[in-house]
C-alpha cells in the first residue's frame, strides 16, 4: 500500500471513530509518509527472513514472538498517523514494544538491564516533550488533526510556533540518537537480538527524522532561520562525535549503532539546509537539500540494516562482535563476509555505490548556496562542508578497520577460526539489503523520483523538472551532473582490462608463501595488528575529546622484581557526554530524591496540612 | 566549449590522456628522483628508471602470502581502476575529455578514496603488522586529509557555480582575473599539503625509507611482489600525475586545448609537460630541504590546510 501511495500519489486514508475513546483513530498517507512506510517494510521483511534461521538472543520466546510484529507494524503505522492521538499512541506502542525486543535476552546478561534502563528513560523523556509540544500546538490551534493544525499554525504567535519546535524536536531527537540524546543507541544496539537492532537502526530512527519534518516544515510550515541553524549544528555534532567513536569503537555493534549517530547527523544536516535555503526565499536548493537528507536516509536504512544483520550472522558464527576477537572471516563466510564488505564500502561513500550519490547531492546543495550575502548560509555552507569531509574520512578509516581486522587476516579466536557460513535465509537477507546497495548506487533513478514527490509534499515545493535523467542525476536549473551508472560501467570495465593484462602478462600460477616477518619462525593471529592498535593513531589525535583510559597491571615474579610475570592492559574510551553530562545529572537527581524523601514521613497529620496547605495556595493564586 | 569535437577526436583524446599519464607517471618520478640527486650532488639514475624498474617487476612470478584471500590481488587492480577512470573522463589535455560532463571534482575525490580504501584493505588481507601498521597511519592522514580537501574543491567550485571539472577550468580560462585573487592563492596552498599528504611524499611520508616503523605507505605495500608490485607502482605514479595535471590546470589553466586539431592538441601535450615538470621540480627541491615530520605533527598540518580552505571559501565574501 505504501508502494501505491508513494508513486501514485494518492493518499491512503482511514478514519474510525470507534476504535479509541474520545477520540479517532485517524491514519492518512501521504507520498512523504509513504516513503518511510515504504523502507520501514523492505526492512522488516528483510528482518524477519533473517529471523527464520537466527537463533539465540531469545528471539523465538513466546513474548517475542508476539511482540517483534507489534513493533513493525507500529513502525509501519507511525507514518501514517494524522492526529495527535493516534500518532502519540502509535509513538509510544512502538517505544514500549522496542523497548521489550531489547530487554529479551536480560536473564542470561546483566548489560542487558542496563542497556534496557538507559533505553526507557531516554524514550519516555523525549516522549513527554513531544507529548507537551504537540498538545501546546494543537490546543493553539484548536484542533488535533494534522491538516487543521497545518492550516491554522503559521498564524500562530512565534513563541508558541518555537516552543513548539523545540520541544518536539528535542523529543524525536532522543528517538533518532541525536548527540546529545544518543546515549542508548550504542548500549542497547548491541544487546538486541540481530533483527531487533537492524529494525532499530534502519527503520526506528528514521521515524526521528520524519518527525521533525513533519513538524517543522509540514505542520509548522517552516520557520526562523535560528531553528535551522540549531538542527545543522546538532546535524554536525552528532556527524562528528558519532563518527569519531564509530572509528574508536572495538565492538562491531556498538560501532554501527556509533555510526547510525553519524549518519543521523548528516540527514540533520540536510534538513537543517534545506529550512535555511526555504527561511530565506532559496526554494530550488531547499528542495535539493531535502531530497539529499531523505535519499541518504533511504539509503542509510538499506546498508545499515545490511551491516546489523551479517554483523548478527557474524556473531551467531563466532560467538562474538568484538574486533579483537575475529579475523579471517571472508574466506569462512563466503556470502556474509562479501556483504559485509559491501555495506561498509556503500557507507564510506565509495562510487559506484548508494552512499556516494547521496553524499555528493548534499554536497551539491551545499555548493550551490555559495556564494551568498546572507552571512549564515555563507558561513554554515562550508563548515557543513567540513563536517561531511571529516565524517566521511572517518567512516572510511571506521569500516576498514571493521573489514580489515574483523573479516581479513588470521583469526584472532577459536570461535572465529572455526566460523562457518550461516543458515541461507540469513545470509540471503543481509544478501538482499547489499544487493539493493549496489542496485540503486548504479542507478538512483529508481527511487529519486519517489524522493522528489515525498520532499515535494512536506515543503510544498514542486519543481517542474526532476532530478533524474535516465542514467544520471542533474540538478534542476543548476549545473552539475552525476552519472553513476557510467562510472561503475568505467570501473568495472578498466578492473577487467587491468586484471587481464595482469593475467596475459603472468599466466602461471600465484605461489602462496608465507608473510614477511623480520625473521619470525612462524606468523600467528597474535602478531597481527588489532582494532586497537588500528585506532590508536586516531584516539591519539583526538585525545582532548575521547579522554582515553589506560590502565596497565605488571606482575612481577616471585624472586625478582626486574622479571615480570605478567603485564595486562586496560583501555576504554568513554563517552564524553555520558561522563560530563548524564553522570552529574544522575548524581544531582539522587540527591535531590534523597532530599525530598525527608518531606514524607509517613506521618498522615503531615500529609493533611500538605493538603490544607495546598488548598490555600490554590485558592489564592484563583483569587 | 563552443568548438564542436567530432566524437572521434574525444575518443581519440582520451585514449592519448590515458597513455600519456602511463608513461608519463612513472617518468615524473623519475625527473623527481633525478631533481633530488643532483641537488645532494649525486648524478642519479636515467629519467626512465621508474619504467625500467616496472619492466623487471612485470616479468617475476605472483606471490601470495599463504593466509590472504582475495581481497589481497583484487586490491592493485582496484587502486589502478579507480586512476584510469579518473584520467579518462578529467581535462588532462583538453577542455572536453570523454564524458567530460561527468567529470565532477567531488566523484573524482571519492574514486580516490575507493583506491586507498582498498589498498588499506589489501594490507590488512595479510595479517602481519607492518600491514596494519601501514594501514592504520595511512587511513588515519586519508580521514584528516578529507576536510581540507573537499572545502578546498569547495572554493574553487564556488566562483564556478559548478564542481564539473571543465566548467571550472573554462570559466577560469575566461576570467582570467580570478586567478590572482586572494581565494585562489589560499585554496593552491591548501590543495599542495593535500596533495603531499595524499600522494604520501615529504613531509608527511618518506616513499625511500627502509625502516619500517616509519613508514606509511610501504609499510602497506610490503607483501606486495611481481607484478602486484608494478600495479601498485604504477598506479600510486599515475596518481601522482593526475594530481599534478589537475593542479596545474585548475591554477594555471594556459595551454590546454579548448579547440580540436592536431595542433592545439600538440600544444596542449607540450604545454602540460611543461606545467608538470615544473611542478615536480619545484616539489622535489622542495623535498630535498625539509625533514620528514613525526607522525603526530602531520594533524597540525592538515589542520592548517583545512584552515586555509575555509579562508579561501569565506574570503569570496568580503573580496567577490
Amino acid at each position: 500500500m505504501g508502494a501505491d501511495v508513494l508513486y501514485s500519489g494518492r493518499p491512503a486514508v482511514v478514519d474510525t471513530g470507534d476504535l479509541m475513546p474520545l477520540s479517532t483513530f485517524a491514519l492518512d498517507l501521504n507520498r512523504f509518509g509513504a516513503l518511510f512506510v515504504v523502507i520501514t517494510a523492505v526492512v522488516g521483511l528483510c528482518a524477519m527472513v533473517f529471523r527464520l534461521g537466527y537463533s539465540g538472543h531469545g528471539l523465538s520466546s513466546r513474548t517475542a514472538s508476539v511482540i517483534l510484529p507489534l513493533f513493525v507494524t507500529s513502525l509501519l503505522l507511525v507514518p501514517a498517523a494524522s492526529n495527535v492521538t493516534t500518532f502519540l499512541f502509535l509513538w509510544e506502542l512502538m517505544a514500549i514494544t522496542s523497548l521489550f525486543l531489547v530487554l529479551t535476552d536480560h536473564r542470561q546478561r546483566a548489560e542487558v538491564q542496563v542497556a534496557g534502563q538507559w533505553y526507557a528513560v531516554m524514550t519516555q523523556f523525549g516522549a513527554a516533550t513531544l507529548i507537551l509540544g504537540l498538545v501546546l500546538l494543537s490546543t493553539r490551534c484548536g484542533g488535533q488533526s494534522f491538516s487543521v493544525m497545518a492550516h491554522r499554525a503559521p498564524h500562530l504567535p512565534a513563541w508558541v510556533r518555537s516552543a513548539t519546535f523545540v520541544l518536539t524536536m528535542v523529543g524525536f531527537a532522543s528517538k533518532a540518537g541525536v548527540v546529545p540524546l544518543h546515549v542508548w543507541l550504542p548500549r542497547a544496539h548491541p544487546e538486541a537480538p540481530g533483527p531487533v537492532s537492524a529494525l532499530m537502526s534502519a527503520a526506528m530512527v528514521n521515524l526521528g527524522v520524519y518527525g521533525i519534518i513533519r513538524v517543522g516544515m509540514d505542520l509548522l510550515g517552516g520557520g526562523p532561520t535560528w531553528w535551522w541553524i540549531m538542527i545543522m549544528a546538532l546535524g554536525g555534532l552528532s556527524a562528528m562525535f558519532g563518527s569519531l567513536h564509530a572509528a574508536t569503537s572495538n565492538d562491531l555493534k556498538r560501532l554501527l549503532a556509533y555510526s547510525t549517530t553519524d549518519n543521523i547527523g548528516l540527514m540533520l544536516l540536510g534538513v537543517g539546509a534545506s529550512g535555511l535555503f526555504a527561511s530565506t526565499g532559496h526554494r530550488t536548493l531547499a528542495l535539493l537539500a531535502l531530497v539529499a537528507a531523505l535519499l541518504h536516509l533511504v539509503f542509510h536504512s538499506i546498508f545499515k540494516g545490511s551491516l546489523f544483520l551479517s554483523a548478527s550472522s557474524i556473531q551467531q558464527a563466532t560467538g562474538s562482535t568484538d574486533l579483537d576477537g575475529l579475523g579471517g572471516l571472508l574466506r569462512r563466510m563466503p556470502v556474509s563476509g562479501p556483504v559485509f564488505l559491501l555495506g561498509g564500502a556503500a557507507i564510506s561513500a565509495l562510487p559506484p555505490l548508494s552512499g556516494f550519490v547521496s553524499e555528493w547531492l548534499l554536497l551539491q546543495s551545499m555548493l550551490h548556496g555559495l556564494p551568498s550575502t546572507n552571512v549564515s548560509i555563507a558561513l554554515a555552507m562550508p563548515i557543513g562542508v567540513g563536517v561531511l569531509a571529516l565524517t566521511g574520512g572517518l567512516t572510511a578509516f571506521t569500516f576498514v578497520k571493521a573489514i580489515g581486522i574483523g573479516l581479513l587476516g588470521l583469526p584472532r579466536t577459536v570461535g572465529a577460526e572455526r566460523a562457518t557460513e550461516v543458515r541461507r535465509s540469513m545470509w540471503a537477507a543481509a544478501g538482499l539489503l547489499a544487493g539493493l546497495c549496489v542496485v540503486l548506487g548504479v542507478a538512483p533513478f529508481l527511487v529519486v523520483p519517489a524522493v522528489l514527490n515525498a520532499a515535494g509534499d512536506v515543503t510544498r515545493i514542486h519543481q517542474g523538472s526532476t532530478l533524474a535523467h535516465g542514467w544520471q542525476i542533474g540538478l534542476p536549473g543548476l549545473p552539475g551532473t552525476l552519472a553513476p551508472g557510467l562510472l561503475a560501467l568505467g570501473l568495472a570495465a578498466f578492473v577487467g582490462l587491468v586484471a587481464l593484462a595482469r593475467r596475459l602478462i603472468h599466466p602461471g600460477p600465484v605461489r602462496l608463501a608465507e608473510a614477511w616477518g623480520c625473521g619470525r619462525e612462524e606468523q600467528s593471529a597474535q602478531m597481527e595488528y588489532t582494532a586497537t592498535s588500528f585506532g590508536e593513531p586516531l584516539t591519539r589525535v583526538f585525545e582532548d575529546v575521547l579522554n582515553p583510559s589506560r590502565d596497565i597491571d605488571v606482575s612481577h615474579i616471585a624472586e625478582s622484581r626486574y622479571y615480570t610475570e605478567a603485564a595486562v592492559i586496560h583501555t576504554s574510551l568513554e563517552d564524553a557526554f555520558e561522563r560530563r553530562l548524564y553522570r552529574p545529572a544522575d548524581r544531582s537527581l539522587r540527591r535531590w530524591g534523597a532530599a525530598a524523601r525527608l518531606v514524607p514521613n509517613g506521618s498522615v497529620h503531615r500529609y493533611l496540612a500538605f493538603g490544607l496547605v495546598a488548598l490555600i495556595i490554590v485558592l489564592v493564586v484563583l483569587a | 566549449m563552443s568548438a564542436h569535437w567530432p566524437a572521434v577526436s574525444v575518443v581519440a583524446v582520451s585514449v592519448l590522456q590515458l597513455i600519456l599519464v602511463m608513461l608519463g607517471g612513472p617518468l615524473l618520478l623519475g625527473l623527481m628522483r633525478k631533481v633530488r640527486c643532483r641537488m645532494e650532488g649525486r648524478v642519479g639514475p636515467p629519467l626512465r628508471q621508474p619504467l625500467l624498474d616496472l619492466r623487471k617487476l612485470a616479468r617475476r612470478e605472483r606471490i601470495r602470502p599463504e593466509h590472504a584471500s582475495w581481497v589481497f590481488p583484487f586490491a592493485p587492480v582496484a587502486l589502478a581502476a579507480t586512476t584510469l577512470v579518473v584520467a579518462t573522463v578529467t581535462p588532462l589535455l583538453t577542455t572536453h575529455p570523454l564524458f567530460g560532463w561527468s567529470a565532477d571534482l567531488f566523484a573524482v575525490v571519492f574514486l580516490f578514496l575507493l583506491g586507498s580504501v582498498s589498498l588499506a584493505l589489501g594490507s590488512l588481507d595479510t595479517g602481519t603488522a607492518f600491514g596494519g601498521m601501514g594501514a592504520s597511519r595511512a587511513m588515519t592522514i586519508g580521514a584528516l586529509t578529507e576536510p581540507a580537501l573537499l572545502v578546498a574543491v569547495l572554493a574553487l567550485s564556488v566562483p564556478a557555480h559548478s564542481s564539473n571539472l571543465p566548467a571550472i577550468i573554462t570559466r577560469s580560462l575566461a576570467h582570467p582575473a580570478w586567478l590572482a585573487t586572494p581565494q585562489r592563492v589560499l585554496a593552491l596552498v591548501a590543495f599542495l599539503i593535500v596533495i603531499i599528504a595524499e600522494s604520501g611524499r615529504l613531509p608527511v611520508d618518506n616513499p625511500a625509507t627502509h625502516l619500517e616503523l616509519t613508514m606509511i605507505h610501504e609499510a602497506m605495500v610490503l607483501e606486495y611482489a611481481g607484478p602486484d608490485l608494478a600495479l601498485v607502482k604504477m598506479a600510486e605514479s599515475m596518481r601522482l600525475a593526475v594530481l599534478f595535471t589537475l593542479l596545474a590546470n585548475l591554477f594555471v589553466p594556459w595551454g590546454i586545448a579548448t579547440a580540436p586539431g592536431p595542433l592545439h592538441l600538440a600544444l596542449a601535450i607540450g604545454a602540460t609537460a611543461g606545467k608538470v615538470a615544473a611542478l615536480g621540480t619545484a616539489m622535489a627541491a622542495f623535498e630535498v630541504t625539509v625533514a620528514k615530520l613525526r607522525l603526530f605533527r602531520v594533524p597540525e598540518l592538515l589542520a592548517g590546510a583545512f584552515v586555509l580552505a575555509v579562508l579561501a571559501v569565506l574570503s569570496a565574501l568580503v573580496v567577490p
